[in-house]
């Protein structure tokens, strides 16, 4: 067999995909190699839904944080999700072409900014100001949300905005040509042919949310405690892996390797939900 | 030859400007009421501009101004204390391409009521049946009125559009954009029939790329070229003895 240069492209390409590829699959199987023996050993149950983590005492509850969890990634977007919409509505529907031009970019380039400078802001800035106005130690559940609500705006924007450019023009003029004032047009018409990109935003959103570590434990709080008010402290599953790994040993690291798995998991759902919107769209087409 | 009925629409001097091209070149017509009118002519003359102007929406497009007159039984559509939304409520428009917009049948064609206001269960199912009928659509979709106005086929959705139009209580005028350009046989014939019955109560005006759908449906007929006017008369005469020999040559199919 000659071996010519269309055929080393090929081979070529093809080793660095499937190396890509096995990297990624080989952190999967080693994360829940290292964690799930761990997970059998505690009991799923007792590791889910106990409320202890004490590792020292061999207590691994991880119940609470995954409560901060969630709390904080729904707080994010109760906030950044209409936000966010709107952003992209605004932008689409009622901002000159050339405007939206400049301001699109913009937004997107917000995604660029590192998240410590994020959680640096809301140490600085926000935390403070929960403290003085609402009470607690403005190191919360609060703070957290609204600074991933305002993390995930690029993200809820940029997607929602390609899904509302992408309703024909023909839709509109369908709409106006039959008596629908702008707005009219908008919500019955654009909204609802946008809806599939628009969910999907949202969701993505919430994945990037979910997975966020650094800007988190900066602001959080970290104390491991079911939360009573949204000015109380926690500790979510992203920060408990990076805040204990350095001296984590034994079971303590193991129970770390299936904290992991949880969180992997919830984001694998997530994007699995994501993409079925998406495909449930081109399908309709 | 017609009987001469109330003037619905007259046009004095119509000018509409796109950018630095000049779309219509003044264009004077009168257009009677109950009839339907036939307006022929090639791509680019300026048929799409003309029907447009009439229910403003060349507003949309930004770099677009029209000067002249319209009115509509005699009141001025341009004049700013003229309520745009309330005018296409009056004056319906069918696209080229069908416009199904994404949500169920039955909400398809009680779009224009509901914006009007219209909630009453029983009032809309009676306006759902009433339009699909006179679009010769309902004995197609009667029993899956919840299914989604996409899933049909470009003729129906077409008939759909049709039937969405005709379901707006205001409605006086309905433009038509080369409605049958895409669609088979039937289809067409089924909406020609719509038409020539629909305009015992409203003015049609059609646009149509097919010269022989003129001569079948119109009462009377109008030539547009480069943008003008060339010609207006009843459609048996503008295609048999035009006056003009653009008209002629255009009918005849010489150029097209």
């Amino acid at each position: 067999m000659k071996l010519n240069g269309e055929k080393i492209a090929k081979y070529a390409l093809m080793t660095v995909a499937f190396s890509a590829l096995a990297s990624l699959l080989l952190i999967a199987v080693f994360i829940f190699k290292e964690g799930l023996p761990f997970m059998l050993k505690v009991g799923v149950k007792d590791f889910l839904l106990a409320s202890d983590w004490d590792p020292q005492a061999g207590k691994y509850g991880i119940y609470p944080m995954i409560i901060a969890s969630l709390y904080v990634t729904f707080g994010a977007m109760l906030i950044g999700a209409p936000l966010g919409v709107a952003g992209a509505i605004f932008l689409n529907e009622f901002v000159p072409k050339q405007v939206m031009r400049v301001v699109k970019p913009t937004i997107e380039l917000l995604a660029g900014i590192p998240s410590v400078v994020f959680g640096f802001l809301g140490v600085m800035v926000l935390a403070p100001f929960i403290r003085t106005h609402m009470g607690g130690p403005g190191l919360s559940v609060l703070a957290a949300a609204v600074i991933l609500g305002i993390m995930v705006l690029p993200t809820v924007i940029s997607i929602s905005s390609d899904a509302i450019g992408a309703v024909p023009n023909s839709y509109r003029e369908g709409a106006l040509a039959l008596g629908a004032t702008r707005w009219q047009s908008v919500y019955m018409v654009t909204i609802k042919a946008a809806r599939s990109g628009i969910i999907a935003s949202i969701i993505l959103a919430m994945g990037r949310a979910l997975g966020e570590t650094m800007a988190v434990i900066m602001v959080a709080g970290n104390t491991v405690k079911i939360p009573h008010s949204v000015t109380d402290p926690v500790r979510t599953l992203t920060a408990n892996i990076a805040l204990e790994m350095a001296n984590a040993t034994g079971m303590a690291r193991e129970a770390l390797f299936a904290t992991g798995i949880v969180l992997f998991v919830v984001i694998m759902i997530l994007n699995g939900i994501a993409l079925s919107v998406i495909k449930t769209k081109v399908r309709k087409k | 030859m017609t009987t001469r009925k109330p003037i619905k629409i007259s046009v004095r001097e119509l000018r509409v400007f796109q950018g630095k091209e000049e779309g219509l070149r003044g264009v004077n017509l009168a257009i009677p009421a109950n009839q339907i009118l036939g307006i022929i002519g090639p791509a680019g003359a300026g048929k799409t501009t003309f029907l447009r102007a009439l229910n403003r929406l060349n507003d949309l497009s930004p770099d677009t101004h029209v000067e002249g007159e319209t009115l509509l039984d005699g009141q001025d559509i341009y004049h700013p204390s003229f309520d745009v939304v309330a005018l296409r409520k009056r004056v319906g428009m069918l696209f080229a391409l069908p416009v199904a917009l994404p949500m169920s049948i039955f909400e398809n064609v009680v779009y224009g009521p509901r914006l009007s206001g219209v909630r009453n269960r029983k009032r809309l199912d009676e306006i759902v049946e009433r339009s699909l009928k006179a679009a010769f659509l309902w004995d197609e979709v009667k029993d899956r009125l919840p299914m989604s106005g996409l899933r049909l086929s470009g003729g129906q959705q077409q008939r759909l559009c049709l039937a969405r139009v005709l379901a707006m209580e205001e409605l006086e005028v309905i433009l038509l954009d080369e409605p049958c350009s895409g669609l088979d046989p039937i289809s067409t014939a089924k909406i020609e029939e719509a038409l020539t019955i629909l305009k015992a109560k409203y003015t049609i005006i059609l646009v149509t790329n097919n010269t022989k759908q003129a001569a079948r449906v119109a009462d009377d007929t109008a030539f547009f070229l480069n943008g003008e006017m060339v010609e207006y008369g009843p459609t048996g005469k503008i295609f048999t003895v035009p006056d003009d020999k653009r008209t002629n040559d255009y009918v005849t199919g010489k150029f097209g």
